[in-house]
């Protein structure tokens, strides 16, 4: 039974495929990292997934479940933290799909994002402006606001990169548990140890795929140096793919 | 001269300065917090494109209606919104961002209405539409700024929150399925109705200095987004008062002397705001223990 399946999916940026021809699947309740070189199409997946961009070609497709249903947490770069907003105001965003644009927040409510706060180690850091936050603990208020999105699926892209080890094992702690709720999730990593150490199923991706599935097999020696083989250039004289559409 | 002789007496013993206050009163209502979302937004430039832009649909209306309200009004609206359309297409539809094909036809449009208007008036008429003349706003501009302001005030409060989550995180709202376009469209709106109001007042070169001058403002002095907002409408106000005051009493000309006083509340709040101003950095205190 999967949860999100991609047929032959294409994606690209002004005509140049960023992901080509990926075919598989993200079974429910599975826990999968998504690896490869730079430039792989790790993001773009991942945004494809969130449904923010368009296939080029090919589809993804959702069953049981709907969109409204999966969370996504983009890099920490795309965010603009000069905006003066306290901790408890971005994590309780969190509660967006109940309360949208003009629903208050309820004690309840309120509560809850308390709870995440302390779940994520930032008890007491509710009313601290969001521009005084490290960069752990802010990425640690994003986990929190995650936990109250309680969506079936998790989009996470490098959540980890430039973040302390300590927050880093406490995040991952968090989506071990998200893990045990059975949700899916999919995480974009850089560090092969953590993947193999704590994610079952692995995304090998150089643009094309390179493996899918268990991570020993996934990150075989043999996968690793195909991937660093397979060209990451983007060539302006490349030619109109004629692989036939999924 | 007596306190009430400096502060009370222009506005009692003169209609026209009453009317003037007013307006710009109506106009720091709306204005100002609009120039805190442009701000949070790093759009701060925008507002100034966006006024010049207002020039040649209002020098249209100029040309047809003379020196009336509602054609240079909704002239100017009209181009200000196809320069904004213009520049957001040509920023998606080719490589050129889209500050810069701002920049280009925001040039083109304050060159055609300097031109039009030259060419169908005199140097009064210029003068009043690249300065405006706040001490003759009469009955009917007076209320299309309020209606105006009051329309501001009610949109803002329905946009807010996606407004707000737009500027901090807008690949957030878009992954919640948040109406982020929708809040930027209406809020663009806003910018250009309230640059329309400015100009009645204050003319093309001076709409913005009550839209951006308290909001950039603001930031030294609240640490809430609402708490800006607030600031930037208590600054404008300040500044509107000000700037009647000085050009009634030392017969200057009073858009620019309220935009000055707007200045000046400004490089007080770089100074010594009582948030993050140089005052501040310089002469922090000792440091606390945690």
């Amino acid at each position: 039974m999967a949860t999100i399946r991609l047929d032959g999916l294409t994606l690209a940026y002004d005509r140049h495929p960023a992901v080509h021809h990926l075919t598989g699947d993200f079974a429910a309740g599975s826990l999968t990292a998504v690896v490869g070189p730079n430039g792989a199409g790790k993001s773009t997946l991942l945004k494809a997934l969130a449904g923010l961009i368009q296939p080029a070609e090919g589809r993804v497709t959702l069953s049981r479940l709907s969109r409204r249903e999966i969370a996504y947490l983009p890099q920490q770069a795309e965010v603009d933290r000069s905006v003066p907003l306290s901790v408890l105001e971005v994590v309780a965003l969190g509660h967006w799909r109940r309360m949208g644009i003009f629903g208050g927040l309820g004690r309840p409510e309120i509560e809850a994002a308390r709870e995440a706060l302390t779940a994520v180690g930032l008890g007491g850091f509710e009313a601290r402006p969001i521009g005084t936050l490290s960069a752990g603990q802010f990425q640690r208020a994003l986990f929190a606001r995650m936990m109250l999105q309680d969506a079936k699926v998790i989009l996470l892209d490098e959540p980890f990169t430039a973040i302390d080890a300590r927050t880093t094992a406490d995040l991952l702690e968090l989506v071990q548990r998200w893990h045990d709720e059975k949700r899916t999730v999919v995480t974009v990593l850089h560090d092969y140890d953590q993947v193999r150490r704590l994610f079952p199923e692995t995304l090998l991706l150089a643009r094309e795929m390179v493996a899918w599935g268990p991570t020993e097999e996934a990150l075989s020696p043999a996968n690793l140096l195909k991937a660093r083989a397979m060209a990451e250039s983007w060539q302006d004289d490349a030619q109109v793919c004629r692989r036939p559409a999924a | 001269m007596s306190v009430s002789g400096l502060f009370l007496d222009p506005f009692l013993d003169y209609a026209f300065m009453r009317r003037a206050l007013v307006a710009c009163l109506a106009l720091s209502l709306g204005s100002a917090p609009i120039g805190v979302f442009l701000i949070l937004r790093r759009m701060s430039l925008l507002g100034d494109a966006l006024s010049h832009a207002i020039l040649p649909g209002a020098a249209v209306g100029f040309v047809f209606g003379g020196l009336s309200l509602w054609p240079m009004s909704l002239g100017g609206f009209a181009a200000a919104v196809a320069v904004a359309l213009l520049s957001g297409w040509v920023a998606r539809a080719t490589r050129l961002k889209e500050d810069a094909s701002f920049a280009g036809f925001y040039l083109i449009a304050l060159a055609l209405g300097v031109l039009l208007i030259s060419r169908h008036g005199g140097p009064v008429d210029l003068m009043h539409v690249l300065f405006g003349s706040v001490l003759a706003v009469d009955r009917d501009s007076l209320l299309l700024i309020a209606a105006i302001a009051t329309l501001t005030l009610v949109a803002l409060a329905l946009i807010w929150r996606p407004l707000v989550v737009e500027c901090f995180d807008p690949g957030f709202l878009k992954a919640v399925g948040g109406p982020g376009g929708t809040a930027h469209m209406l809020f663009m709106a806003l910018v250009v109705v309230n640059l329309v109001a400015g100009f009645q007042a204050l003319g093309t070169l001076m709409a913005v200095g009550l839209m951006m001058l308290p909001a950039a403002s603001a930031r030294f002095w609240a640490a809430s987004v609402e708490g800006m907002a607030a600031a930037s409408v208590v600054l404008a106000v300040l500044a509107s008062l000000g700037g009647l005051l000085l050009s009634f009493h030392l017969e200057l000309a009073s858009g620019p002397a309220i935009v000055l006083m707007a200045g000046a509340g400004y490089v007080l709040s770089i100074l010594a705001g009582p948030r993050e101003s140089v005052l501040r950095r310089y002469f922090p205190g000792r440091h606390l223990e945690a």
